[in-house]
């Protein structure tokens, strides 16, 4: 990669609670992540992975260290700078799916286009299309009760790249689900870096899915342990 | 974006039915409770002095004794002469009716019926704003001599006579037969709650020998001429009988003279006193509304608050998640409360039919209990979810 940096992470921090109680998740991070990588973070459970990826996708702040995204301080940003950086440029695969329950898969995957302002008609072309290419057309109508966890995650994916994001933050994306499935839902994702060249940032602790990436830095005890590129020696 | 908002906190009341129903519901009965009591209560009020005025406005009532009511034990009666130096010295007072009243059975072939006798003078029609249907009056003749001579109401002709003419035909008395000379217009229930057309009316002297065996009267009824003052007449009611009755210049009056504005505020106090109990008793039902909304809203909070996660990360702001939860809850509680004041109108309508009070619309109420609707909406809907607004979206989205 030599483009310019996307992002870039200097020192970043993350303490909770404070005095005797206080855990520091993190413990000064610094990592160069430049458009159209793929990266795969990984890591023990506490290591900070999940913090990390919280403070990229600006759903938690750092405690001190700087976050710059496309050259601005985000840890400067006021809490609806940081809404409005996550509406435009980002996109969410949780873990959980986190869809709108009793809510069907077209509404679900518009909810984002709603919160920017587009018109109905573009909307729900829009969403259409996102389903129909993670390969949920048809099942517009279904609500997350009537589909299986691979289809809530792919209706998770379309919601995320509805809006054309410069990235896509998954954490643990297959973490619910089975090994073929999540082997699909991994294509997807691949596919999407590779054919749309969207950014992936994704937290995984099951090396099979690391694989997929272009690279894999591994997190230990809230610091970078190592940061390597797959097909590199180890 | 308020369009775009509205739309999204309607796709939430709609996917949400079950607690949407819950939450209206309360509020529904709540105000539909308060305001048809309040309506109920205020036609109560309204009959009752409909049927005051409906004794005139200029009307005085003299009674023995402090307490208003019957039994005035210790104060004694009031004689006809009282009533002859009230109509000779006060140039105000239009009509002077003394009224005695005895309950007897009046007979007719066999039919009888318990009823109430007054013993008075034609002033009494002329006082008591009652109109005659049937027959005439007494005449002059008739009052001196105490002849056996009566004006009946409608409620004893209908139990003697049926729908029979009566006038011309004798109904006995104890142990006298009398004439029926003339029938009364109806005028249905008094005040008190009592049927004002059960009564039978002979002159006063014919009363006093044939049924009291005294020269007492109960009570005098005093209609004030038209433009002259009430208060006035009072004070010169007051002085003359407290002079007849030889009341000491320190001591109170042994007799008591009201107008029917004070009955009026004596009766209408009550029924106002009963409306503001019920009004409160069902306020308390809309608290409870109130607590059930707060209750189905908590309960809901941990899936609102990974709601408002979801939302935050695809990048709502919070303003827009407010917006979207104040205007649900807005639409809620106003639509509780339209249903509700729907319910309270057909429901009042139709109980003041069954209980023969008027139907009064009272726009206060009905706007009061609205806006108390909607604030417990409001305040239980908007501030759970203003506090989960407030979270990191990573702390709403983990929300257990």
């Amino acid at each position: 990669m030599t483009d310019a940096p996307l992002i870039r992470l200097s020192a970043i921090t993350k303490t909770y609670g404070r005095g005797q109680a206080a855990f520091q998740a993190l413990k000064g991070i610094d990592l160069l992540i430049g458009q159209g990588d793929f990266v795969a973070i990984m890591g023990p459970s506490g290591s900070g992975k999940s913090t990390a990826m919280n403070i990229l996708g600006c759903l938690d702040t750092p405690s001190s260290g700087s976050y710059e995204f496309q050259g601005v301080h985000v840890e400067r940003l006021t809490r609806n700078q940081r809404a409005l950086l996550r509406r435009n440029y980002l996109g969410f695969v949780f873990q959980g799916f986190n869809l709108l329950a009793r809510t069907t898969a077209l509404e679900n995957v518009e909810l984002p286009l709603i919160y920017r302002g587009e018109a109905a008609a573009a909307r729900h072309a829009a969403a259409r299309a996102a389903l129909a290419q993670v390969g949920l057309q048809g099942w517009e109508d279904h609500t997350p009760g009537e589909l299986s966890g691979g289809q809530q995650q792919r209706v998770a994916i379309a919601r995320a790249i509805v809006t054309r994001p410069a990235v896509l933050l998954a954490d643990e994306p297959t973490g619910n689900l089975d090994t073929h499935t999540s082997q699909e839902i991994l294509d997807l994702i691949g596919a999407l870096n590779r054919e749309r060249g969207i950014t992936v940032l994704m937290v995984t602790h099951e090396p099979d899915m690391a694989a997929h990436a272009k690279r894999v830095v591994r997190f230990v005890d809230g610091r970078v342990e190592s940061d390597r590129r797959n097909g590199e020696a180890a | 974006m308020l369009w775009n908002t509205l739309l999204l906190a309607l796709r939430a009341i709609r996917r949400n039915l079950m607690r949407s129903f819950l939450t209206i519901l309360g509020i529904v009965i709540g105000v539909a409770a308060v305001i048809t009591m309040v309506t109920l209560g205020n036609g109560a009020t309204q009959s009752v002095s409909d049927q005051i005025s409906s004794m005139g406005s200029n009307l005085l009532m003299l009674r023995p004794g402090q307490r208003f009511g019957p039994g005035a034990e210790g104060a004694p009666n009031f004689k006809l002469a009282d009533a002859e130096a009230i109509r000779n010295q006060i140039g105000s007072a239009q009509a002077v009716a003394p009224v005695v009243s005895k309950t007897v059975t009046a007979v007719y072939q066999a039919r009888n019926w318990s009823t109430v006798v007054t013993g008075s003078s034609n002033d009494y029609f002329r006082a008591g704003n009652w109109e005659l249907s049937a027959g005439r009056s007494f005449s002059e003749a008739e009052e001196r001599s105490g002849k056996a001579v009566c004006v009946i109401g409608e409620t004893v002709r209908d139990k003697l006579f049926g729908r029979q003419n009566p006038v011309g035909s004798e109904i006995r008395i104890k142990q006298f037969a009398c004439e029926v000379i003339g029938l009364l217009k109806p005028k249905g229930q008094s005040a008190m709650g009592s049927d004002q057309d059960d009564t039978v009316v002979m002159p006063l002297r014919t009363v006093q020998r044939r049924l009291t065996g005294s020269q007492d009267v109960n009570r005098l009824t005093v209609s004030v001429r038209e433009g002259a003052s009430i208060d006035a007449v009072k004070d010169q009611l007051t002085l003359l009988l407290r002079e007849r009755r030889k009341v000491g210049g320190n001591e109170e009056d042994d007799f008591r003279v009201m107008d029917t504005r004070q009955i009026a505020e004596a009766l209408t106090g009550t029924t106002r006193v009963l409306t503001m109990l019920l009004g409160a008793v069902a306020a308390v039902s809309l608290l409870v509304g109130g607590i059930g909304i707060m209750n189905i809203m908590l309960v809901s909070v941990t899936e609102r608050t990974r709601e408002i996660g979801i939302r935050l990360a695809i990048g709502a702001l919070e303003r827009e998640v407010l917006l979207q939860f104040l205007i649900e809850a807005v639409v809620l509680s106003s639509l509780g409360g339209l249903i509700g004041i729907a319910l309270a109108t057909g429901a009042s309508i139709a109980l003041a039919g069954a209980m023969g009070v008027p139907y009064l619309f009272d726009p206060g109420i009905n706007l009061l209990s609205f806006l108390f609707s909607a604030a417990i909406g409001v305040i239980f809907g908007f501030f759970p979810a203003r506090r989960a607004a407030g979270l990191n979206p990573i702390d709403a989205l983990r929300h257990e």
